[in-house]
């Protein structure tokens, strides 16, 4: 199942470098680095969502991230997508100035550029990534649209096509999401991710929420995308079987840090931290 | 009645004109884009023209020739209302004929006859935001604006081809300006429309409730909002005319008999319609 991920001679396809999302404006205290209770600081109360996060996401991988609820992971992945602006850190991918230019740092129309053609992105709630009340269509047209489409008929076959690689009928095409069960409406939002062959698709918590037969039919869809579109995917779930099932490599949080690190089989059968040891044990 | 003895020609104070003109200049430095403007009290209510009437009364001279127009008519009250006021103050010669004026206040409508370079045609204009049916908050409008973030609204038609097979907005179809900012025409017919386009008169709109102004000036282009495959499509009078002066190809406007409950026909520009009967013209 594992392709090999980890050659550090590939150059990475996302890479995020010291990654911190305060919120709160932190004090004399907090921002000299001294200790916080979980993420957050005891004398001014700010919250360190994430807190000096590194990654890297190779070419065609599914790198998991797994952590307890608030252990920061929609925030960084909120950040990478440009929802919120990072309070420091740097991020760089391969599609944007060759890897070298820090897309934090670009303006507001490159990185609407960024977004709409190399990213795409499926929410933990779905009613963050899709307008309820329009059409499926009209949600995968939205990000056709954002990127330049101005061809009704081409917009309207790449919608009905996109759907149908998620299994929606192009029958229902014109239904909102809002008639659709959950794994309908995340299997929307993963089409219209795909929209653009975006090089980078984040994942967060996809299944989650979703009966277990509907999650297993969620799950074999991420693995059949990541052939056909060739895509790499940041995977975040809290659960882990969700990504023993999926992840090339696995990284761990906890309190907005990453404590460990590696190929997934390695952190779930020989954990070293002992937070994972817990959370592994905690599972069997 | 107002009296000019009583007070400034043209109404407003030199100094609110002034600021009205500046405005105005942006305007045209920056077609459609929404300047905003101190709009002034008149003694007309709110809703009925004080934008248009603001533009005209800013730009007006004693030489001017004044038409307004209010769906095409010459007559109709509001029309009436606003020459009244206009002339009480100026003194200025009005018309109706489209050709012999210098400006034209108009609301729904743009004349039949193209209008020439000296000629200023002043649009009032109820609602000039033409985002606002995506984005109820002004904040965001601007900043969509100023971002040329126009996703949503395109969104808006794509929806409605969709799932009506057509766009169902009328009057008032929203224009690209320029390439750069998508504008309201205000509440005009989908015919009148491409005479915005590269037109040889300059346009004036003027939003008195919601205090903003915007221009498009002489040879600007100015397109619909329109998807490549789906060609923006016009009301179409194929095959109607004028009952009063046979005229084909024009706005038209549709009545009933009341009697037979037959329909038929009459030119939306009365002014156009009165000159071709003067000149002999007959259905
Ligand atoms: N808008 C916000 N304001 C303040 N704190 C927030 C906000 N959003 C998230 N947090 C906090 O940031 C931390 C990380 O949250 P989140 O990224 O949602 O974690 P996860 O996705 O891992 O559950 C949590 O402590 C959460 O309470
Ligand atoms: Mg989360
Ligand atoms: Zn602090």
């Amino acid at each position: 199942m594992q392709t090999v991920k980890n050659n550090k001679k590939e150059k990475p396809i996302l890479e995020v470098r010291g990654l911190t999302v305060r919120y709160g404006q932190g004090c004399d205290y907090c921002l000299n680095g001294q200790p916080l209770l979980k993420n957050s600081c005891p004398h001014c109360k700010t919250v360190w969502a994430c807190n000096d996060v590194n990654l890297e996401l190779y070419p065609g991988e599914i790198l998991g991230v797994v952590g307890e609820s608030g252990s920061g992971k929609s925030t960084m992945m909120k950040s990478i997508y440009f929802d919120f602006p990072v309070t420091e850190g740097s991020a760089y991918l391969q599609a944007y100035g060759a890897g070298k230019a820090n897309m934090f740092a670009a303006t507001a129309q490159q990185k609407k550029y960024i977004r709409n053609h190399m990213m795409g992105m499926v929410y933990q709630n779905p009613v963050l990534g899709l307008r309820m009340d329009y059409s499926a269509a009209g949600n995968i047209a939205e990000k056709l649209i954002a990127a330049g489409g101005r061809n009704f008929g081409s917009m309207t076959a790449r919608a009905s096509q996109l759907l149908e690689a998620v299994e929606i009928l192009p029958g229902r095409m014109k239904e909102p999401p809002k008639n659709f069960s959950g794994g309908m409406q995340q299997r929307v939002q993963i089409s219209k991710a795909l929209a653009n062959n975006p090089q980078v698709l984040l994942l967060d918590e996809v299944t989650t929420g979703l009966d277990l037969s509907v999650q297993a039919k969620v799950l074999d869809l991420i693995r059949r995308i990541r052939q056909e579109f060739g895509v790499s995917i940041l995977l975040v779930s809290h659960d882990l079987a969700v990504i023993r099932m999926l992840a090339d490599r696995t990284v761990v949080m906890l309190e907005g840090k990453i404590i460990e690190r590696g190929l997934t089989d390695q952190i779930l059968d020989d954990p070293q931290h002992p937070y994972t040891q817990q959370l592994v044990h905690s599972l069997l | 009645m107002i009296d000019q003895k009583h007070y400034n020609f043209a109404f407003l104070d030199e100094n609110s004109k002034r600021e009205i003109r500046r405005s105005l200049l942006k305007a045209v430095a920056i077609p459609g884009y929404q300047v905003p403007f101190g709009s002034r009290e008149l003694p007309i209510g709110r809703g009925w023209g004080t934008g248009g009437i603001q533009i005209t009364l800013s730009v007006i001279g004693k030489e001017d020739v004044l038409k307004v127009i209010d769906q095409g008519s010459d007559d109709s009250v509001n029309a009436v209302n606003i020459k009244k006021f206009v002339s009480a103050c100026t003194g200025v010669e009005i018309t109706t004929d489209s050709e012999a004026a210098s400006i034209i206040q108009t609301r729904h409508r743009i004349p039949e006859i193209p209008l020439k370079k000296e000629q200023i045609l002043v649009l009032q204009v109820p609602t000039p935001e033409p985002l606002r049916i995506v984005e109820p908050r002004e904040a965001v409008t601007k900043k969509m604006h100023a971002e040329g973030e126009y996703s949503p609204m395109w969104l808006t038609l794509y929806e409605d081809l969709l799932r009506c097979g057509k766009i169902g907005i009328s009057a008032e179809y929203p224009v690209l300006v320029e390439n750069r900012y998508i504008m309201n025409p205000s509440p005009i017919p989908r015919y009148d429309t491409p005479k915005l386009n590269d037109s040889d008169c300059l346009y004036l709109f003027g939003a008195g409730r919601e205090k903003k102004i915007y221009a498009i000036p002489p040879h600007t282009r100015v397109m619909p909002l329109e998807f490549d495959d789906i060609p923006f499509e016009t009301e179409n009078f194929t095959g109607k005319r004028c009952h009063l002066c046979g005229a084909e190809g024009v706005y038209l406007d549709e009545l009933t008999d009341e009697e037979t409950g037959a329909k038929y026909y009459e030119c939306s520009d009365t002014g156009y319609c009165a000159k071709r009967r003067e000149q002999g013209c007959r259905p």
